[in-house]
């Protein structure tokens, strides 16, 4: 050893004599460190450094420091365990091991793709065809699909149900399918089950029903209109040849198919084609609203027709019990007790036979003091001498919850007027299963009473909840001890609570299935995802009833279709009907079929006296099922702009008349049954009656909808579904807070009008075009520079045309899907912090009892001078170059200066932590194309930017520009009216720059310099002169 | 002795100190309140409870942090609440003090010595209750320190047309230059206290802040100079603070910010709640610590000629916007005036026009204006008055703008009340403790008022 070692030596055993953890460790001593090598080499001089490191290479301490993982001053783990401390972890990992022991954790390979898929780009988004299915209507769709998760839901273009809008139920139900709430498993009695234990557990009982030809078999569905579906159950009934199938919805189609019945002796669909409309009636018809079959493609002919700047303007009449959206658009509007329409109906026919002589109408009940009376007179009239003048050019659409009668009347009158194969059409009816579900339903009850039931299936439904009251469904199937009592449904609710089965269903985007459209188009229903949680569809589980054991919904559904499409080109049809999104040829042809007589007896009769009820499906979720959406709960009502609850509707006048005021609670009380909720008063409601919506008040619906609103199936018997008279209303004593997005509803001030709805009649606006132009400041009267934008190749703007909108509030269903907008709750409802980055205005105008309405949509105006931009502290809301307000969302600091300056209000701010970022589900649901906003950051339209960006890298890629007709927004894309139209400013030729060309365009408080880019084009409205006075 | 100086014309005018004193004892008696009398249970009770509230609001504001502003009661469209209604109101108040003490320097007003350090001091802890309210009320409060122009990495930079970066600039001006005024002022008489204290550690804390004061002719000669030159800088302040303010308002477009004759409406505005919180300090103060030959009732007189004075100014501010309201024609600013005298704060706004404009009118009558009671008691409806007009215009105006459809309601939480009462128990906490560790009227100041003073020819 030489002096260099030695002094090494020195400098190691001084370190060494500092505590060190390896002391604890016996027999580690004398250890060198990276410390002390670089000290020793340090120390060392000359050209000996140049040797050092071999020399030390020989040496054991260097050879150990090599071995060593970590240099010396690294943490280490070196304690010496004691045994205790053995023993303790010893413990602690045989327990760990021991819990993961208890499922078999699934194979999860983590290779990157070997094979790319096929047109697989992570980022881009794939679209498939799908349809949705409400009450057994599809509405096809294209699903836009993100790595294999489905993130949003357009209408499919080349459907002709659909022409690409949508509803707003076809748009929140992929909130549904991630819903967190939904069922997970398969539980008997509340355990957890497998699908493999439930078969095990039905295939004794279903072996014993052989012996009686399945006599103790009962099946109840929702309205099927699945061919592949319908053939399975008929399946199974010819396997058990006693078993029944029973259809129960309660939001369903009967008096239509009933009342054809009385006209035609068969059950037909009625289609309407109103693009060839001169004149609509509408007798308590909701045809622009979700959940009407063919609302998408009505609504787009209808808006076809309502332009003035593109020929001529079709009229709209309404005769109706509940404020609707169609009310809204009428151009004459007559508000009349549901019990009251077939005496119109029957004035209008009878007024119509006279040949225009003036004959003894009889009105409404026999108050003579009916305040509408001369309305009334007058409107029978005139639409009768309209409906005259437009012959074969003309509608009469009937309301769903009209009884049969009127549907038979409209048929008659439809039919007289030479409307047949012209306007209106008829096909076999889309329902698979025709059949008066009351009836059905109630004939189940009383099987299940009698004790004749021993196995019963419910595919979908909650009919514990929403079967008519006075058949005590729930109550039935508690007490009469059904051995075999299965539910197959989305949410562990009412019903599956009462049965011992039940099955975690298959949401329609997990699986496979068919539907008719409205004109009996059938769509395929692809699944976009493998189950969640291993749902299962109801094609799977009648096809083991049926049978066929185990199989998948894909063989079901494609087997059917073999059949029905036998050959061997039956890859390339299968592979077109999945790409197209329906199966050519299955549409309906129309039906030549006359009424068989014009005279039907009289329904009900008025009581002028006593209060009606009206009973209607909710604008938001439906009749219930939908009561777990957060998205539909929070979706303002188109008329009443509430969210979250189903207030009782009263007329102003009624309302005056009790002295009641908004958000009193009230009682109302029907056949002895009492149901207490506050009400709502809504302008144009008809006096003497009430309207309470369905699908609220569910007792396990999920954390939306668990406790939100009042139930009203309590009030609802199987002999009035729809509406009676009778009820009594008394003042319960006690307010109600109602959750509103839209306090006032007036564009009226006490100090005079504010134009921000400019409408017209059709007349007015052809002798005065520019009537909706206001006086805008000059362009230059601005402190800043203007923005140059003649270089720019792309600016944007956007035009809505408040004449096509008919407030359907897809728009808003849609953005929310699109830019990951949350869901605030009730409670920040009522503060008036909702979220939505679009919203539709309505205003009513004038007489309170029959006012005129106005739909206005408002999203970001994208001010060319605007107001939020130049007070922002920090440049979070920036001018892009193609004339955007950019919200840049890491910058904003949420001073919220910018949302006080915003005239139009449409800035939306993070109070709270309102988004969810903790749920899977919902991250999976997101759309990865927009940033998921935090706490204390103000939001708000920006026109889809990221739609823009990836057109615009696209377009480039391909160096061409962005086509006029390619890029959209996603409010744009949903609108089944074409009412929004988004584009390039730029270009001439574009579609928007078009609009905003049009006389009656119009920017909305235009007169503040703040020149918005979103322009709105004013409301033309095509009343009949006679009426006008 | 001499007679204390009076002013020979107005024979009648009360003196600014009463007659009897000498510099000695002018000393003793301001300094024994810091130093030789005993704390009262008084102090302790005014502290302990001023010290909760302000705990309350350090409890208000952690929990504000941890959820969110949503817990208040804003919304949309009511963006701003009670945090910036009380922003205004706090730097509002703080104008009075330097009012006093710079402008009314440069004037010559000698009255103003035995008022301005408590004002000064009122300003400073006024300026540090608003500074808490833009802060706080932000949605994302740690990235403050974005609207300060430095050098970064994220290629950020404040934007400067935002009235709210003024804001930032004008408020952290006032704040600095007040701080610095108070303490120049306070130097001699830090020095004093040094000299006179018995305690080590009071010595040696005093001597520390005293910076070394001799009272050699060069320090009195520095001293002059340096608090002449930071009056010269102050005075512009009290006009330009509270102007960048109005900007943050008036350069908006809502109806009811945006109109023209904010700046000088709120300057006046700020002077008159400003003297009513001087007043609001004084009185009691005066009476709890027998200071009333110091703060006499020309000090009172005085003050409430000012509030009278910026009173009619805010008046015709009122009338102006009442006016305007109907002349411009505008639609939007037509019915903000109906909405003020018929809306949903309708109440409010009466109950502004009396604290602000009717009931203040009282001071007209002398008598009225030499009760120090009825003086508190008119300072406090001042007060109120003034923090309701701030409440009108941020709040009566948001509610209810242009789009008929848009329109909203503002109920503050009980956290925007537990923050606004909790700054009040900051700043009276702060106000203890200036009472009880300095000497709150300036002590050599007060003795050039003395005849003592006067030079002899």
């Amino acid at each position: 050893m030489d002096a260099r070692h030695s002094r090494a030596k020195t400098l190691m055993e001084e370190e060494n004599k500092k505590p060190h953890r390896e002391e604890v460790c016996p027999g580690k001593k004398d250890k060198l460190d990276l410390k002390a090598v670089s000290a020793q080499i340090a120390a060392t001089k000359g050209p000996e450094y140049w040797r050092s490191l071999e020399e030390l290479a020989g040496t054991p301490e260097f050879q150990e420091m090599l071995h060593r993982e970590f240099p010396k001053g690294a943490s280490e783990w070196l304690d010496a365990v004691s045994r205790r401390g053995f023993l303790k972890l010893m413990g602690a990992s045989l327990a760990m091991a021991g819990m993961t022991a208890c499922t078999k954790q699934p194979m999860e390979p983590i290779v990157p793709y070997v094979r790319q898929p096929e047109e697989v780009i992570p980022g881009r988004p794939l679209f498939f065809a799908s349809a949705f299915t409400l009450s057994g209507y599809a509405t096809p769709i294209m699903v836009e699909s993100h790595l294999y998760r489905p993130t949003k839901i357009e209408g499919n273009d080349q459907h002709p149900a659909s022409l690409g809008g949508t509803d707003v139920f076809t748009q929140a139900s992929l909130l549904e399918m991630y819903d967190p709430d939904r069922s997970q498993t398969i539980t008997y009695l509340g355990d957890v089950r497998t699908w493999g234990g439930f078969l095990d557990a039905i295939r004794g009982p279903l072996n014993a029903q052989k012996a009686v030809q399945g006599a103790g078999i009962r099946i109840l569905t929702r309205t099927v209109s699945s061919p592949a579906l319908a053939d399975q159950l008929r399946s199974v009934l010819k396997l058990y040849p006693q078993a029944k199938w029973h259809v129960y919805e309660p939001v369903n189609r009967e008096n239509v198919l009933e009342g054809a019945k009385l006209a035609f002796g068969q059950p037909v669909e009625t289609l309407y084609k109103l693009e060839n409309a001169d004149v609509i009636v509408s007798l308590d018809a909701d045809f622009l609203c979700a959940g009407f079959p063919g609302n998408t493609r009505y609504i787009r002919d209808f808006a076809k027709r309502r332009n003035p700047d593109a020929g001529n303007m079709s009229r709209l009449y309404v005769v109706e019990s509940t404020p609707s959206s169609t009310g809204v658009k009428a151009d004459h509007r007559l508000p009349l007790r549901a019990i009251d329409v077939e005496v119109f109906a029957r004035d209008l026919q009878r007024h119509w036979e006279a040949k225009g002589d003036v004959i003894a109408l009889t009105g409404p009940g026999s108050d003579a003091a009916w305040a509408y009376k001369h309305e009334y007179m007058e409107m029978v009239s005139s639409v009768a001498k309209d409906l005259k003048a437009h012959s074969g050019s003309s509608i009469i659409i009937v309301g769903d919850h009209q009884p049969p009668v009127v549907h038979a009347l409209a048929h008659a009158i439809n039919q007289a007027l030479g409307n047949v194969g012209k306007t209106v059409f008829y096909t076999d009816p889309v329902d698979a299963n025709p059949i008066n579900q009351t009836e059905s339903i109630k004939d189940l009850v009383a099987e299940m009473r009698a004790g004749k039931v021993d196995m019963l299936f419910i595919i979908g439904g909650n009919p514990a909840y929403d079967a008519p009251v006075d058949l005590g469904f729930a109550d039935a199937l508690k007490t009469t001890n059904i051995p075999m009592r299965v539910h197959l449904g989305l949410y562990q609710d009412e019903t599956a609570e009462l049965c011992q089965w039940h099955l975690n269903e298959a949401h329609y985007l997990e699986s496979w299935g068919d539907i008719r459209a409205y004109d009996g188009t059938v769509s395929i229903v692809q699944p976009l995802i493998a189950p969640l949680y291993s749902g299962k569809s109801a094609y799977e589980l009648t096809a083991f009833l049926a049978g066929q054991a185990e199989a998948s919904g894909h063989e079901v559904v494609q087997g059917y279709w073999k059949k029905q499409h036998p050959g061997a080109d039956f890859d390339a049809f299968w592979r077109k009907s999945l790409h197209d999104g329906w199966i050519a040829g299955t549409t309906f042809t129309p039906k030549s079929i006359n009424p068989k007589t014009a005279n039907f007896p009289p329904s009900t009769a008025s009581d002028a006296k006593s209060i009606e009820i009206n009973f209607r499906r909710d604008p938001s979720v439906y009749d219930g099922c939908f009561s777990n959406n957060g998205w539909l709960q929070e979706l303002p009502k188109p008329m009443s702009k509430m969210t979250w609850d189903n207030p009782v509707f009263i007329g102003p006048a009624m309302a005056a008349r009790m002295g009641l005021k908004t958000e009193d609670l009230v009682t109302l009380e029907l056949n002895g049954k009492k149901v207490t909720a506050p009400i709502w008063i809504q302008a144009g409601h008809p006096d003497n009656s009430i309207t309470v919506f369905l699908g609220y008040g569910r007792r396990r619906a999920g954390r939306a909808g668990t406790g939100a609103g009042f139930d009203m199936y309590p009030l609802r018997s199987s002999a009035t579904p729809w509406f009676t008279t009778g009820v009594n209303i008394a003042k319960a004593g006690g307010t109600y807070k109602l959750a509103t997005t839209q306090g006032y509803q007036t564009m009226d001030t006490p100090v005079g009008a504010r134009p921000q709805v400019r409408t017209a009649s059709v007349d007015e606006y052809r002798k005065e075009p520019e009537f909706a132009k206001d006086e805008e400041p000059p362009k230059e009267l601005t402190l800043y520079k203007p923005y140059p934008y003649e270089k720019e190749a792309y600016v944007w703007g956007m035009a809505i045309d408040l004449d096509a909108c008919v407030g359907c509030n897809n728009c808003i269903v849609a953005c929310q899907a699109e830019n990951n907008i949350p869901v605030v709750g009730k409670e920040q409802v009522v503060i008036g912090r909702h979220m939505h980055w679009l919203r539709v205005d309505t205003y009513y105008q004038g007489d309170r009892d029959n006012p005129k309405a106005y739909f206005q949509p408002v999203p970001c105006q994208q001010c060319e001078n605007a107001p939020c931009e130049v007070v922002c502290p920090v440049g979070a809301t920036v001018h892009s170059t193609e004339g955007l307000n950019d919200m840049v969302y890491n910058r904003c600091v949420g001073t919220r200066y910018c949302s006080n300056n915003c005239p139009y209000k449409v800035r939306r701010f993070n109070f709270l932590l309102f988004q969810d970022w903790e749920t899977p589900q919902y991250k999976m649901m997101r759309n990865p194309d927009v940033t998921v906003r935090s706490r204390g950051v103000m939001e708000k339209c920006t026109y889809c930017v990221q739609r823009i960006t990836q057109h615009r890298i696209d377009s480039e890629r391909e160096d061409r520009k962005i086509q006029d007709s390619e890029l959209q927004t996603a409010c744009q894309q949903s609108c089944p009216a074409n009412a929004i139209v988004f584009g390039n400013i730029n270009d001439p030729n574009s579609q928007v720059s078009k609009l905003k060309g049009v006389p009656r365009n119009y920017g909305l408080l235009a007169d503040l310099n703040t020149r918005p880019r979103t322009t709105y084009l004013a409301e033309i409205r095509n009343p009949n002169s006679e009426l006008q006075s | 002795m001499d007679e204390p100086r009076q002013p020979a014309t107005l024979s009648d005018r009360a003196p600014v100190i009463e007659p009897g004193y000498t510099f000695g004892s002018v000393t003793d008696k301001i300094s024994s309140i810091v130093l030789t009398r005993p704390t009262s249970n008084g102090w302790f009770l005014g502290f302990g409870v001023a010290f909760l509230l302000t705990m309350m609001m350090l409890y208000a504001i952690g929990y504000l942090f941890v959820r969110g502003v949503g817990i208040w009661g804003i919304t949309i469209p009511i963006g701003w609440g009670f945090a910036i209604v009380n922003f205004v109101w706090w730097i509002g108040i703080g104008h009075a003090g330097t009012l006093i003490s710079a402008i009314l320097l440069l004037l010559r007003q000698s009255w103003r010595n035995s008022i301005n350090r408590f004002a000064e001091a009122m300003t400073l802890f006024a300026v540090a209750c608003a500074g808490t309210f833009p802060l706080i009320h932000m949605g994302r409060p740690w990235l403050a320190y974005w609207l300060f122009p430095y050098p970064n990495t994220m290629n950020y930079w404040p934007q400067f047309r935002s009235p709210l970066v003024w804001d930032v600039f004008a408020v952290s001006t006032y704040a600095t230059i007040s701080f610095l005024f108070w303490f120049i002022g306070l130097v001699p008489d830090l020095a004093t206290l040094r000299d006179r204290s018995t305690n080590r550690w009071a010595q040696m804390i005093y001597g520390i802040l005293a910076l070394g004061w001799r009272g050699s002719a060069r320090h009195w000669h520095r001293y002059e100079t340096a608090y002449l030159l930071l009056a010269g800088l102050a005075t512009p302040l009290v006009l330009s603070v509270h102007t960048v303010v109005s900007f943050d308002f008036a350069i908006a477009i809502v109806p009811g910010w945006h109109t023209t004759i904010f700046p000088p409406y709120f300057v006046a505005g700020a002077i008159y709640s400003g003297f009513a919180m001087v007043l609001m300090l004084a009185i009691p103060i005066r009476k709890f610590y027998g200071l009333e030959d110091f703060i006499t009732e020309r000090h009172l007189q005085n003050s409430a000629k000012v509030m009278l004075a910026t009173g009619l100014i805010v008046a015709y501010g009122y009338g102006i916007e009442a006016f305007m309201g109907w002349y411009s024609g505008n639609r939007y600013d037509a019915f903000l005036l109906w909405n003020r005298l018929h809306g949903p704060y309708a109440p409010c706004y009466y109950a502004l026009l009396a604290c602000n404009i009717f009931i203040p009118q009282l001071l007209w009558i002398r008598k009225l204006r030499t009760s120090p009671l009825a003086l508190f008691l008119l300072s406090a409806v001042i007060l109120v008055g003034m923090w309701l007009e701030r409440f009108i215009i941020v709040v009566v105006s948001l509610h209810r703008d242009f789009l008929t459809s848009s329109w909203g309601m503002y109920y503050p939480t009980r956290w925007d009340w537990m923050t606004f009462i909790g700054t009040i128990g900051l700043f009276l906490a702060a106000m203890f403790l200036f009472v009880r560790i300095l000497p709150m009227i300036s002590i050599f100041e007060m003795r050039t008022l003395l005849p003592e003073a006067e030079v002899k020819e």
